[in-house]
């Protein structure tokens, strides 16, 4: 097994306005990209799980030319309201940082 | 051929002066954003800028300066971070300013794009505002509540100035890419080529493969493509750093939605044309009849007092969560007794830095596993006097709030600063994330021509 961290160059996470969240994972090389992506590991469903929201809510982009992955997802609350914990939405992808892939 | 530059990525976080100098040679125009609403609601609620003036002041000296030297126009869209009036009209004074002390003449384009709650009702009973995703529930009542109402312009309030003879144009809110789509659709560079390039323009030097600190950046526009090449030699852009810059801050990389369409990226091509520049085609874009503008609203919701402080006894750790469930209840008991006031008369949170402080409900951790944790404790009350009495009432009971290994008074939270509370002064919310039909594109903004 292996960390997401590993095959990646950059897993970061950013508002896209104030009331979505963007999580962008993206790679180096064309072998890893497409193993993260055949693994399933950041599917629909999966992400759905780690953040708590309906599957339905969950939109996931493959862009090859890219070799990025993108998942977006709406915030819980929104950006600078109350109880919200990151105005930027910089620290979104946190959870999936240590995500083992096969 | 179009040759468009960013001066930087936004207005007031500086570039390379001989960056841009470079750049402006042979250039058709320079721009530059100088808003963002990812900082939060303060900016647009409280008319308040992020940047300083002196940063803005710094940047715009020399970018209207290479302006008039090169006699090409300076576009710079959603004003002073939020784009409101208040922000539209500091940085105009600013501009005012640096003519003075610089001796400048030229027409200034002011673009006003705060529109009224009037407006705005009008609109919502008219069936005329459509939700984006996540959008809140609005009323009458949610409308007028907003300190300030923006609506995101397209190219058009632009294209619009410099026709007018505009030299320099300065608009409130815009959307990021309709400042480096204008001049080259006014060049008739077809809108797919034309919004991409805007898209990586609008960050500045952020599509390089590393951006070591904010610069500009350099588009040269035909009907075919674009290419993308910086203008600092110390920086390069690779076919994958650009493409990967399509992806930046946006929740679909593939279809971008502007005002009169949505421009499409599935099938761009990125092309490396040296070490260092990559050109794009195969961008286009799907026209609509239907244009619309994105409304931005900030409703006050109260003013804030905080706290912070750490804890390090081990005692108290392992227990943090009792003794904050029990400590606020007792503190909520005192607030009533002391001050009169309900839990319905204000809202508070304590966010436990080293449990889940970052992530709140998302954090899949969830506990105290090292040996100290900050806690912020984050009060919103209907006065700044209720909000610092609650803190004051909060911090001092915490305090001392007895454990039951120790007996005899404890000192439980370490406060770094003095006062423990401090008035974080008036909190705003976003309360519009809607799209507004129009008849036309010029229905939501004013423009003014003033000699400089």
């Amino acid at each position: 097994m292996t960390q997401l961290h590993e095959l990646a160059r950059l897993i970061r996470s950013k508002n896209a306005g104030p009331f979505e969240l963007t999580i962008d994972v993206m790679f180096e090389n064309r072998e890893a990209y497409e193993r993260v992506r055949n693994s399933g590991m950041l599917s629909i469903d999966k992400m759905a799980a780690i953040y708590h929201v309906d599957p339905s809510l969950v939109t996931s982009f493959e862009a090859d030319v890219a070799l990025a992955i993108k998942i977006s997802i709406p915030r819980p609350i929104a950006s600078g309201s109350l109880n919200d914990t990151d105005i930027f939405g910089g620290q979104f992808h946190s959870p999936i940082v240590r995500l083992e892939i096969p | 051929m179009i040759k468009a530059v960013a001066a930087t990525g936004q207005l007031g976080t500086g570039f390379k002066a001989h960056t841009l100098a470079a750049a402006a040679v042979g250039a058709d125009f320079i721009g530059c954003d100088a808003g963002s609403s990812d900082p939060g609601p303060y900016y647009l609620g409280s008319g308040a800028t992020q940047a300083s003036d002196a940063a803005v002041s710094r940047d715009l000296e020399l970018i209207i300066a290479e302006g008039l030297k090169n006699d090409i126009p300076v576009l710079i869209g959603s004003a002073g971070t939020a784009g409101a009036r208040p922000h539209l009209e500091r940085t105009v004074e600013i501009v005012r300013q640096l003519a003075v002390k610089n001796g400048w003449h030229f027409p200034l384009g002011i673009v006003d794009s705060e529109i009224s709650a009037e407006r705005v009702i009008e609109a919502l009973n008219s069936g005329k505002l459509s939700p984006l995703n996540g959008a809140p529930e609005i009323s009458e009542q949610s409308i007028r509540s907003a300190s300030h109402i923006v609506a995101m312009q397209g190219p058009e309030c632009f294209i619009d100035a410099l026709e007018q003879g505009a030299k320099v144009v300065i608009a409130g809110r815009s959307s990021d890419t309709s400042i480096f789509a204008a001049i080259p659709m006014m060049n008739g560079i077809p809108e797919g080529m034309a919004f991409h390039a805007a898209k990586i323009l609008e960050c500045g030097a952020a599509s390089v493969v590393e951006r070591k600190y904010p610069d500009s950046m350099v588009a040269y526009l035909e009907n075919d493509g674009f290419t993308i090449e910086p203008p600092n030699p110390e920086m390069v852009c690779t076919p994958q750093s650009v493409a990967s810059h399509t992806f930046y801050e946006t929740a679909d990389p593939f279809r971008l939605v502007e005002p009169n369409g949505t421009l499409v990226t599935t099938d761009a091509v990125y092309t490396a044309t040296s070490d260092r520049a990559v050109k794009v085609t195969g961008s286009r874009f799907e026209l609509t009849d239907d244009y619309t503008v994105k409304l931005e609203a900030a409703s006050l919701l109260g003013y804030r007092t905080i706290v912070i402080a750490g804890v390090r006894d081990p005692l108290l750790l392992d227990q943090i969560d009792d003794f904050i469930t029990k400590t606020r209840s007792v503190i909520e008991g005192k607030i009533a007794d002391s001050l009169g006031l309900s839990t319905d008369d204000y809202q508070w949170r304590w966010n436990i830095y080293g449990k889940n402080g970052t992530l709140g409900p998302f954090e899949p951790i969830n506990k105290v596993e090292g040996h100290e944790i900050g806690l912020l404790i984050d009060i919103v009350a209907k006065t700044q006097e209720q909000a610092q009495a609650i803190g004051a009432v909060a911090w001092h009971t915490a305090l001392h709030q007895p454990i039951p290994e120790y007996s005899g008074l404890v000192s439980n939270l370490a406060f770094p600063i003095s006062p423990p509370a401090t008035n974080a002064g008036p909190v705003y919310e976003f309360s519009i994330n809607h799209v507004m039909h129009l008849e036309h594109p010029s229905d939501t903004y004013t423009l003014t021509l003033e000699q400089i």
